[in-house]
């Protein structure tokens, strides 16, 4: 990690305008306001600090946050894998309509999310009406959080899975089929661990997504502390109380979480390119 | 997108049985139905349900149209900033060598990894009243939490990699031959950027713009917590619709939620458009 | 325009790509610089641009410290391998386009810069196309449209790295023509990059082989080719055969891979010495006794140990058209040799073969010769070199 300032000599200007601009506007924007965590922390004392981040309500807290966030990621792993597959590998009515529709969880404003959700799943809503009546109550239970989770996740993994299956190069598969591979075998021996490396990315995205996400959550969550109460809603009510030490001592906890995830995205990238 | 449809095109011997096909192409459209065209119908569905009038209504109303306005401020100055930010650091890492370009792309990369409510969040602890320097702006009669200048900060941050990781690869791939001939042929720094270099990259500029300026228009984590909830003052369209929805005014919270997903539906719309325009270049290059 | 370059060193971390290169270039030549890929052809070429600044040395143009000299100040015209053409800019805009970016006071009228364009454009037969754009043209095209915008600003040196190496075999040949006449037409200094010793040769006025970082050597085709310095320019130059030889204490070079040979003392006879013991059933095969006199009267007391000539080692060349080939032994010395592969393809015949030793051997013979000779597929020839090349 050595700090960017030696360079090759080249004849094309504006280097150093170039990069001063960059570095101030990542100082000021990124790395001064995300330094302030740590400041902040580290007027806490050490037993203060680890209080705040073990009491059982923050605790129950990671429990839904981690889980369910990994929970929506498997599920995104899974359905972002087939639709990836098929708008990649087949022709059917509309293609190009649900290609698009893919991206609309970035594109869509998290709380619009958030209300069209709630409002589906309400015990009066269209979904939520017949999935009553079967038992499961999804707004406002733990079940509601996961489904945000998966709205919000799942262009990561399809977007990531997609350009590697566009890159397969068909004729391996041709040869697998010439040695009298079966269309199973030569899917969990042949293709599948090509796209492994990018599917795991997608999935590493969406679980760092999922991690993070407030605004569609929140509606449809409950918010019952213990029960579906996540990380970063009880940042924002520790805020709301003027627990600042509070609210910065769990969102360090968050932040160290979301660096492990970039590292490992990062080295899961160089990976999968290295393939 | 050509490229899928050709590869479509294939033998028999690596294609999946048709009633596979049809059982896979099922399930994944069945899957985006539910969990994407489902909430999007739900929202005109719920917007309108009880006619066009109160659907104006809401969205004419002095505060809708205050949370428009601030909506349109923010992205205003959030986006020119954001594609400064990423012409000059895609020129920088994309058209030199140095060391340390791997680090310099990973800190680009780390508001995409916060939570938005830490975004938010870090504002405040650095601008709050409590702090040093937030006493001091205080007593300056500066306000920049809970008005508007922390809206846009906070948008700022969160919209800070869009551009520069739209135009970095691409720069990247486009390499440094033709800025050289452009000033071997006698042109300046300046003109070569400008006749040459963005020409090239304009789509992807384009691109980024629109992906940044959906983002900073829809924000709601951050920005609800550096808002300070001040209707008509501090509300951006998605705090609007919070607001709406958490008072049990459904017609006037979905009223206000269908401009921003007309908003994203444009959005996808541009994308989609300029992915072929994308991809045709793409060819015939 | 004279360019002096003078001891230039240029590393790429820990990758020397220029290793304390001096060369003089005199106006007017064109010049091939030639290696294989990492010699440090481009980056040679790249820095006389300009566009790369060496470690140390330096770069004389016209008299003038090259290093005090920005990209513009230093007037050259640089095609590049891939023609950077501005793939947003049409045609006549491309060639144009150095024109245009001069400050106001010296850029030419739009009347004098589109007549100037046009006339560039005749000349590299493009003047049909000034409205496409660079992905509607040929390689071939893209080349010629690269180099008339490089002309434009009328430059006093050309520099070309691998100016035709995107392209296919025929267009190549064509151009390269057309690029020699052009450069004796211009009056202006050429120093062009490739990898193909053929056309660096019917190009260049002189070539420059590099490799390493090093200039190997200097000189005209002709030089280069008839007396190479060094083993590395001989075989970068084409094919070779490599023989054992011996150099004794006088300095004189002996062939020492030698399977039969007259026996000196008993040359009234005409006697030959067999060398190898496998050679006696070969010759009885191939040999009968009324080619190869006194065969048959041989006594196995003749088949002789190889030469044990004194002196140190060394190993001799021969291009495979400098092979003689023969069905029966007439000179002094012969190599032994099986026929593999007989390629009858062109002005030459390409003959591979494989002597006792195992190792292979290539020869090219006129195809009437071939002929006369009527060899085929495994049968077993003597073969000799005309003539060796050693490098000390």
């Amino acid at each position: 990690m050595r700090i960017p300032l030696l360079r090759q000599h080249s004849v094309l200007p504006g280097f150093g305008l170039a990069m001063g601009w960059t570095l101030f506007c990542l100082a000021v924007v990124v790395l001064i306001p995300l330094s302030g965590l740590f400041f902040k922390t580290a007027t806490m004392t050490g037993e203060a600090f680890w209080q705040t981040i073990s009491s059982p309500r923050v605790i129950n807290a990671y429990k839904i946050s981690f889980g369910i966030a990994f929970a929506a990621a498997l599920i995104n792993a899974f359905f972002g894998l087939i639709v990836a597959w098929i708008l990649v590998r087949y022709t059917f009515p509309f293609k190009r309509i649900v290609d698009a529709a893919v991206d609309l969880p970035f594109a869509l404003p998290t709380a619009v999310a958030g209300i069209a959700l709630a409002t589906l799943y309400a015990p009066q809503g269209w979904l939520g009406k017949p999935l009553a009546e079967l038992g499961i109550k999804v707004a406002f239970t733990p079940l509601g959080i996961l489904l945000a989770l998966v709205f919000v996740g799942l262009p990561f993994v399809v977007r990531t899975v997609q350009p590697i299956l566009e890159d397969l190069e068909k004729d391996v598969e041709e040869v697998a089929a010439s040695l009298g591979a079966s269309r199973r075998q030569i899917f969990c021996r042949v293709l599948l661990p090509q796209i492994f490396p990018a599917l795991l990315t997608g999935f590493a995205m969406s679980f760092a997504r999922a991690l993070g996400e407030y605004g569609s959550v929140i509606f449809i969550a409950g918010n019952l502390p213990n029960v579906s109460e996540i990380i970063p809603l009880l940042i924002t009510i520790k805020l709301e109380q003027y627990d600042y030490t509070g609210a910065t001592a769990l969102a360090v906890v968050m932040l160290l979480a979301s660096f492990v995830l970039l590292l490992l995205i990062n080295i899961l990238q160089k990976w999968s390119s290295r393939q | 997108m050509s490229n899928a449809e050709s590869s479509s095109v294939k033998s028999t011997a690596v294609q999946e049985p048709w009633w596979m096909r049809v059982l896979l192409i099922a399930v994944g459209v069945g899957f985006l139905l539910v969990l994407i065209g489902l909430p999007l119908s739900a929202v005109f569905v719920e917007a309108l349900h009880k006619g066009i009038k109160p659907y104006w209504q809401s969205l004419l109303h002095p505060d809708a149209l205050a949370a428009v306005r601030l909506t349109l401020i923010v992205a205003a100055i959030a986006v020119p900033f954001n594609v400064l930010f990423g012409l000059a650091a895609s020129w920088a890492i994309a058209k030199f060598e140095f060391s340390g370009k791997q680090f310099l792309l990973t800190l680009i990369d780390l508001p995409f990894a916060v939570s938005p409510v830490i975004s938010g969040l870090v504002y405040i602890l650095l601008f709050g009243a409590h702090a040093a320097l937030g006493r001091w702006l205080v007593d300056n009669d500066i306000q920049i939490v809970f008005a508007v200048p922390g809206l846009v900060l906070a948008t700022i941050f969160i919209t800070f990699p869009f551009v520069a990781r739209e135009l970095i690869p691409l720069m990247q791939e486009q390499g440094t031959e033709e800025e050289e001939a452009a000033i071997l042929l006698g042109a300046n720094g300046w003109q070569t950027f400008r006749r040459v270099t963005l020409p090239n990259i304009k789509w992807g500029l384009l691109y980024g713009v629109l992906l940044c300026n959906a983002r900073a228009m829809g924000e709601f984590g951050a920005v609800s917590v550096v808002s300070g909830h001040i209707r008509g003052e501090t509300n951006t369209l998605p705090l609007h619709v919070e607001i709406l929805y958490n008072e049990y005014n459904f017609v006037a919270a979905f009223a206000v939620a269908s401009l921003l997903t007309i908003l994203a539906l444009i959005t996808l719309l541009l994308k989609s458009f300029m992915e072929m325009k994308f991809a045709t270049g793409k060819k015939r290059h | 325009m004279e360019i002096l370059v003078q001891n230039i060193n240029k590393r790429f971390k820990e990758f020397v790509a220029l290793d304390d290169v001096s060369l003089p270039i005199k106006s007017g030549e064109l010049i091939a610089l030639l290696g294989p890929s990492g010699s440090g052809k481009t980056t040679l070429l790249r820095i006389i641009a300009g566009l790369e600044f060496a470690d140390s040395g330096t770069i004389i143009l016209n008299g003038k410290d090259a290093n005090q000299q920005s990209v513009k100040e230093r007037n050259v015209g640089f095609v590049f391998q891939h023609y950077a053409l501005f793939r947003h800019m049409s045609v006549f805009e491309n060639v144009a386009f150095g024109l245009r970016v001069r400050p106001k006071e010296t850029r030419p009228s739009k009347a004098i810069i589109r007549e100037k364009v046009m006339n560039l454009l005749q000349m590299v037969h493009l003047e049909m196309f000034h409205d496409r754009y660079p992905s509607q043209l040929s390689g071939g095209q893209r080349q010629r449209v690269a180099l008339a915008r490089a002309l434009a600003v009328e430059p006093t040196v050309l520099l070309l790295d691998e100016p035709f190496g995107a392209l296919d075999a025929k267009v190549r040949k064509e151009l390269r023509h057309w690029m020699r006449k052009l450069h004796d037409d211009m009056n202006i200094t050429s120093i062009f990059v490739t990898h193909d010793q053929e056309e660096a040769m019917e190009v260049s006025d002189r070539l420059v082989v590099m490799s390493n970082g090093r200039i190997e050597q200097v000189g005209t085709p002709a030089d280069v080719y008839h007396t190479p310095a060094n083993s590395f320019v001989y075989d970068f130059l084409g094919n070779y055969n490599e023989f054992a030889g011996v150099k004794d204490e006088d300095g004189v070079v002996h062939l020492t891979e030698v399977d039969v040979e007259k026996s000196a003392s008993t040359t009234e006879k005409s006697g030959w010495l067999h060398r190898h013991p496998e050679i006696e059933k070969i010759m009885a095969k191939i040999a009968p006794s009324k080619t190869l006199d006194h065969a048959e009267s041989l006594p196995a007391a003749e088949i002789v140990a190889p030469k044990q000539l004194v002196g140190q080692k060394v190993t001799l060349f021969a291009r495979p058209h400098e092979m003689i080939v023969t069905k029966t032994p007439d000179a002094n010395e012969y190599i032994i040799a099986k026929v593999m592969h007989i390629n009858p393809a062109g002005p030459l015949v390409k003959i591979d073969l494989e002597r006792l030793n195992g190792r292979p051997l290539q020869a090219e013979i006129p195809k009437n010769v071939l002929d006369d000779l009527n060899i085929k597929k495994f049968d077993t020839v003597f073969v000799r070199p005309k003539e060796t090349k050693l490098f000390e």
